[in-house]
């Protein structure tokens, strides 16, 4: 079976700087693949090509079967995105971001309202979908917002810091909210500066300097590092960045 | 004992949208020491920060920093601390070295008499001074804004979430230089989302929807831990995490990383190893552990 993502050779410069250099990579259908480096390591710039919003300079990518160079706009109807700063409409309901969202992406309100009743049940607060999303606890607003980016189902979720700051129950939550979305065939594509939820990932690759220095299961990159933490290997690899620093 | 900060019974309501953001806080901040505040987005630490740093009146209770009234005395105050604020609050179109000039002056001072404190951060980003502060990366940033805070030489720092979004290798970084912000003899306040510095300070409050759930030094919140902790590892940790909830005898069961930790109301751990393999879980190991501060924050969220 093809790859869910895969990408030869991508690269990115913007003028002399290269902010991603010659990454190859796949992911397959279903896989939570974490997507590590270190701040100005180039995993911003890789995710926007992948997602179609930023053109390579060179290389070659394509996500659920589309070229990311050409077929931008097909991408776009196959991915969900949650970005890590908060993006829903806070002075709508619950209820009517999940409507606006479904709309935009052309579902029928039969869809929506399947949905909807999806995650009134998973959730069993039923109050909550009444309510403006700004009077949401922080920890609600991200699972809302995962349920918002999902409302398509997507062949593929980019989720970028999708736990920064929220509370470790929250935060494991939601990791099950991922696992779900895996087991049905959701290909999860995450970032995280959580090295333990690194830990949860099928695979995740570590990028430093625009390349991808490491890339295997955790356990496979735990032995390789000799160390017993995704801490240490993370720390064993990043720290030999020259640029951050300096970008 | 001094106290370089001491806060007594602060509450805080906002009325839109309607939270009680702080709620009877009470703690104090030995002089010279790195006291943390650690909770989630929303638990109230900026609050408390505003308070603190004379940008916000509490509806009730009062706090003296460095011996200062925060309400009476906040012009005063104002010159003594120093505040680094979660978001990024330079000016973006004045260079690095503008940027610095311009908060030495606004505190009287120059910043050859600050140097000394900023010395070791400022030289990373000396060779850059010439750069705009809006085209920095993210951790020269936050090395400038550090910088800031400092140049005026204040008796106490107030740092509010200064490592949110920063990466593991950056955040230890930064905890070095707190080390040595501290030695010089500054009294530091300092919030963060990241359990795993909680064990980097001196003495650190858990907070958690505008409420102290323990003030302790981190060593003392970790042997206060009431339950014999496990962990529990096998190859499928998915399934595992199922089958170990199921378990009749199980008070809490948490995954962290590649193993779970797990408290029992009663019973033998040799109970739970018999039925995970009996469940299909032939290779799990179960070991006793120290807790961290994570499994300690979790137990007091219940």
């Amino acid at each position: 079976m093809e790859p869910i993502i895969f990408t030869k050779n991508l690269t990115k410069k913007f003028g002399d700087f290269i902010a991603v250099n010659n990454i190859s990579f796949s992911v397959e259908k279903g896989e939570i693949f974490g997507f590590l480096g270190a701040n100005g390591a180039g995993k911003t710039t890789a995710m926007k090509m992948l997602c179609g919003l930023l053109v390579p300079t060179s290389g070659l990518g394509k996500v659920a079967g589309y070229d990311i160079s050409t077929q931008s706009d097909s991408i776009k109807r196959r991915i969900g995105y949650m970005s890590q700063k908060f993006s829903l409409y806070e002075d709508l309901t619950v209820r009517e971001n999940m409507q606006f969202f479904g709309g935009i992406y052309g579902l029928r309100n039969k869809e929506i309202q399947k949905k909807i009743e999806y995650y009134h049940d998973l959730w069993s607060n039923n109050e909550m979908f009444d309510g403006l999303v700004g009077s949401l606890p922080l920890g609600w607003k991200q699972k809302v917002a995962f349920a918002t980016a999902m409302m398509h189902d997507p062949d593929i979720v980019f989720l970028d810091e999708p736990t920064g700051g929220v509370d470790p129950i929250v935060r494991r939550q939601f990791w099950e909210l991922i696992y779900k979305a895996s087991d049905q065939g959701t290909t999860i594509f995450v970032t995280t500066h959580y090295m333990d939820e690194a830990e949860y990932c099928n695979r995740v690759s570590i990028m430093v300097d625009g390349e991808i220095a490491a890339m295997d299961s955790p356990k496979n990159l735990k032995i390789a590092y000799h160390t017993d933490t995704m801490d240490d290997v993370f720390y064993q690899l990043a720290r030999k960045a020259q640029r951050s620093e300096t970008v | 004992m001094n106290y370089d900060i001491e806060v007594d019974n602060i509450s805080k309501q906002f009325v839109k949208p309607d939270v009680q953001a702080l709620e009877d806080i009470n703690f104090n901040v030995k002089t010279g020491s790195l006291f943390g505040l650690i909770g989630a987005d929303g638990a109230g630490k900026t609050t408390l920060f505003r308070i603190l740093t004379t940008l916000l009146l509490a509806d009730n209770g009062s706090a003296k920093v460095h011996g200062r009234d925060v309400v009476k005395d906040f012009k005063i105050l104002r010159s003594l601390i120093g505040y680094m604020p979660g978001r990024f609050s330079l000016y973006t179109d004045l260079s690095v070295e503008e940027n610095l000039q311009f908060f030495a002056t606004l505190h009287k001072t120059t910043i050859e008499a600050g140097y000394h404190l900023i010395k070791d951060i400022y030289r990373q980003i000396e060779p850059f001074k010439n750069r705009r502060a809006g085209q920095l990366s993210g951790g020269m940033k936050q090395k400038l804004a550090l910088s800031c805070a400092l140049i005026h030489q204040p008796k106490v720092l107030f740092l509010d979430e200064p490592t949110t979004g920063v990466d593991a290798v950056s955040r230890k970084e930064f905890w070095n230089m707190l080390k040595n912000i501290k030695n010089q003899g500054v009294t530091i306040l300092v919030s963060t989302p990241y359990m795993d510095e909680a064990v980097l300070c001196d003495e650190i409050a858990l907070i958690q929807n505008g409420k102290i759930l323990s003030i302790a030094p981190p060593s003392t919140i970790i042997a206060q831990f009431p339950d014999v902790l496990y962990s529990v590892s096998g190859s499928q940790i998915g399934k595992l995490l199922e089958d170990v909830s199921k378990f009749q005898d199980i008070k809490s069961c948490f995954s962290f990383g590649d193993t779970i930790h797990v408290t029992l109301n009663q019973g033998d751990i040799k109970g739970l190893q018999k039925e995970l393999i009996q469940r299909g879980h032939p290779e799990v190991v179960i070991d006793t552990i120290v807790p961290t501060i994570e499994d300690c924050f979790i137990r007091l969220m219940q």
